[in-house]
């Protein structure tokens, strides 16, 4: 016999062994870092300031005035004078809030969806993936504009229309991995052992497609983040005073000339996050494959 | 267990439709595995014989149909729910399929794999679930045991995880246990390890139908043997019969291609002409009389039904006449001309 393991340790669960595979890969870590600051000052930067995201500075000689510690306006403030570093986190705040909850919406039902369908196989998933066909087909602007004109425009709608959109290819990949999984031994043995199909998808099937999903997700979040930019243009998404990255970045790219602080500051927030969760991600990928660890 | 055999098949048939059309992977296939017996099915590749256990436990390809009658313990399997084939598979029948390390999920613990089919059915709280899985692999000779638990199925050796997929397919404490080429994939000093092992199974009282076309597996272990060629069962009989006096010009031809170490000295290993007949062009006749030297024209016409071997105790009583319940003999051959005696073996 070995020296006992601690009796505790051995019910650490898929993501208990994945946090400590995650914990030695340091681009994971410093990105995961960066992230949490990111969010942190997303959540607490707007009281740092001793401006609002509304308020217009008229004490200073122009209203867009370039970054300075000494007038408080730390970012600098936009054309009509208003504390860029409030509106930067506010902004960060909300591309966040509608990215990582849409993406949750696009992996939960995509996940489920094309779990069973490629499991379960033959006729089940013949009509389960024709009813995400006949989705693609719908022209998902259309859909979206739809949606806020019967219920109204808010936030709610806006991330339940992009994660309902966005689950529809998460499901074609899911499927496709599910159905090749469905071949392997292993599951044939699971069906052996007498588990109930549910109990198969999830414990047997799913945690094989993590790595899959969590590079997809990854690759979503950006996605979502400009398509909110894009709905917010349209009139459909966050409507002033409130706003969000992606519109930072296209009101700065008008200004480019005259203020670049305008285009710069929101640009560097959103290229880091995107970054670090694209960092975050790869680590998790491996962190989850426990045939990766040294 | 009760009088009557623990798993009874009965004119087993399995058929896959293809894009060729029909095709035939078993068919006629009739045995017994009673407690604590161990039956062997011999053949080569493409025979049926993985069919058979797909087929017993529910699990053939969606194209493929079965016809026929399996009971196991009394209950029906052919044409059964998933509800009840659930519950006969893990608790009634183990399966210990041929690849351990494709067997084993990759991503979960062994304690997980070990553990799943008892936590599933709450047969065990967590912590007797944990108690016998270590017991598990002590009882398949695992050394630590402890920190086995802790590890990923790619951090064994392919002889453990074989081993480790035994005390998984052994868990829910099945009646009888199927193994499908369990050795075949393992090198020879793990073989004769996990042989061992299967036979402990048996002495405790499982059923075991082993799998296999390595007749040293099979004279090592089995009770009775089974041979199947092309999809039908062509000799069935005890295992020391089967090797000293074969009947069957197939099972004899079988045997002569075995190296031997012991007794007479042979020049040099005779292999079988040709090739098996493909499932999808299957002659009226025996399948096996291209191939064989002693066929005549009768055998190329008509198939030769299993009869009982003259001069063996011919069959058990029967218990009635439903398909179910017909007695299968313990020897039997089918074949035109079988082979009388050992002198006949050339």
């Amino acid at each position: 016999m070995v020296e006992a393991v601690p009796a505790d340790s051995r019910r650490q669960s898929l993501w208990g062994d994945a946090w400590q595979r995650l914990k030695h890969s340091r681009a994971a870590i410093v990105a995961a870092a960066l992230l949490l600051l990111v969010c942190a000052l997303a959540l607490v930067g707007p009281w740092l300031s001793a401006y609002t995201v509304e308020q217009v500075d008229w004490t200073q000689a122009t209203l867009a005035t370039p970054p300075s510690l000494a007038s408080g306006h730390w970012f600098g403030t936009d054309a009509n004078g208003r504390d860029l570093f409030v509106r930067v986190w506010i902004g960060t705040r909300m591309s966040l809030l509608v990215a990582v909850l849409a993406t949750i919406v696009s992996v939960v039902i995509g996940v489920a969806w094309g779990a069973t369908a490629g499991y379960l196989g033959g006729r089940v998933d013949g009509w389960m993936m024709r009813f995400v066909d006949v989705l693609y087909a719908l022209p998902y602007m259309f859909f979206v504009i739809i949606l806020t004109v019967v219920f109204g425009r808010s936030l709610v709608l806006i991330f339940l229309a992009i994660g309902a959109v966005g689950w529809l290819t998460m499901a074609r990949i899911v499927r496709g991995q599910a159905l090749a999984l469905r071949q392997r031994e292993f599951v044939e043995a699971a069906i052996a052992l007498g588990l109930p199909p549910a109990t198969i998808i999830a414990r047997h099937i799913v945690p094989n497609v993590l790595g899959t999903v969590i590079v997809y997700a990854t690759l979503t979040v950006p996605q979502v983040i400009l398509f909110e930019s894009f709905l917010s243009f349209l009139g459909l998404g966050v409507q002033e005073p409130l706003t969000s990255l992606g519109r930072l970045v296209a009101e700065g790219a008008l200004e480019m000339e005259s203020s670049p602080w305008l285009l710069l500051v929101p640009s560097a927030v959103l290229a880091s996050v995107l970054l670090c969760l694209n960092f975050l991600g790869d680590g998790l990928r491996d962190a989850l494959d426990p045939r990766q660890r040294r | 267990m009760t009088a009557g055999p623990l798993l009874q098949v009965r004119d087993l048939a399995v058929d896959f439709s293809t894009s060729q059309g029909e095709v035939q992977a078993v068919s006629g296939v009739s045995f017994d595995v009673r407690a604590g017996e161990c039956l062997a099915v011999v053949g080569e590749s493409g025979s049926g014989k993985t069919q058979v256990l797909m087929a017993c436990l529910g699990l053939l390809a969606s194209n493929g149909t079965t016809r026929g009658s399996v009971q196991f313990a009394g209950r029906e399997l052919i044409g059964a729910n998933e509800r009840l084939l659930n519950t006969v598979r893990g608790t009634g029948i183990g399966l210990l399929s041929q690849d351990p390390l494709s067997s084993l999920t990759p991503h979960l613990r062994i304690e997980t794999l070990l553990t799943e089919g008892l936590l599933d059915r709450g047969l065990a709280s967590r912590d007797e679930a944990h108690e016998r899985a270590l017991r598990a692999l002590a009882e398949v000779e695992i050394p630590e045991p402890q920190a086995r638990l802790r590890q990923y199925p790619h951090e064994l050796s392919g002889g453990m995880r074989q081993r480790v997929a035994l005390a998984a397919a052994l868990m829910c404490g099945p009646q009888l246990l199927f193994a499908d080429e369990p050795t075949t994939a393992l090198d020879v000093s793990v073989q004769a390890r996990v042989l061992k092992l299967l036979a402990g199974v048996r002495d405790r009282g499982v059923g075991v139908l082993i799998i296999t076309h390595d007749l040293g597996v099979v004279a090592g272990l089995a009770d009775r043997v089974a041979v199947m060629y092309s999809g039908r069962i062509v000799e069935t009989a005890t295992t020391d019969e089967l090797f000293s006096a074969p009947r069957h010009p197939y099972t004899a031809a079988l045997l002569a291609a075995v190296p031997r170490l012991h007794g007479v000295a042979q020049s040099r290993l005779v292999g079988i002409p040709g090739d098996p007949p493909q499932p999808s062009a299957r002659s009226p006749g025996c399948a096996f009389a291209p191939r064989c030297d002693r066929a005549v024209e009768r055998c190329g016409d008509s198939r030769p039904e299993l009869t009982p071997s003259a001069g063996v105790n011919p069959c058990m009583t029967a218990q009635g006449d439903s398909i179910a319940a017909r007695a299968v003999p313990l020897a039997a051959v089918a074949c035109h001309r079988p082979l009388q005696d050992r002198a006949e073996i050339a």
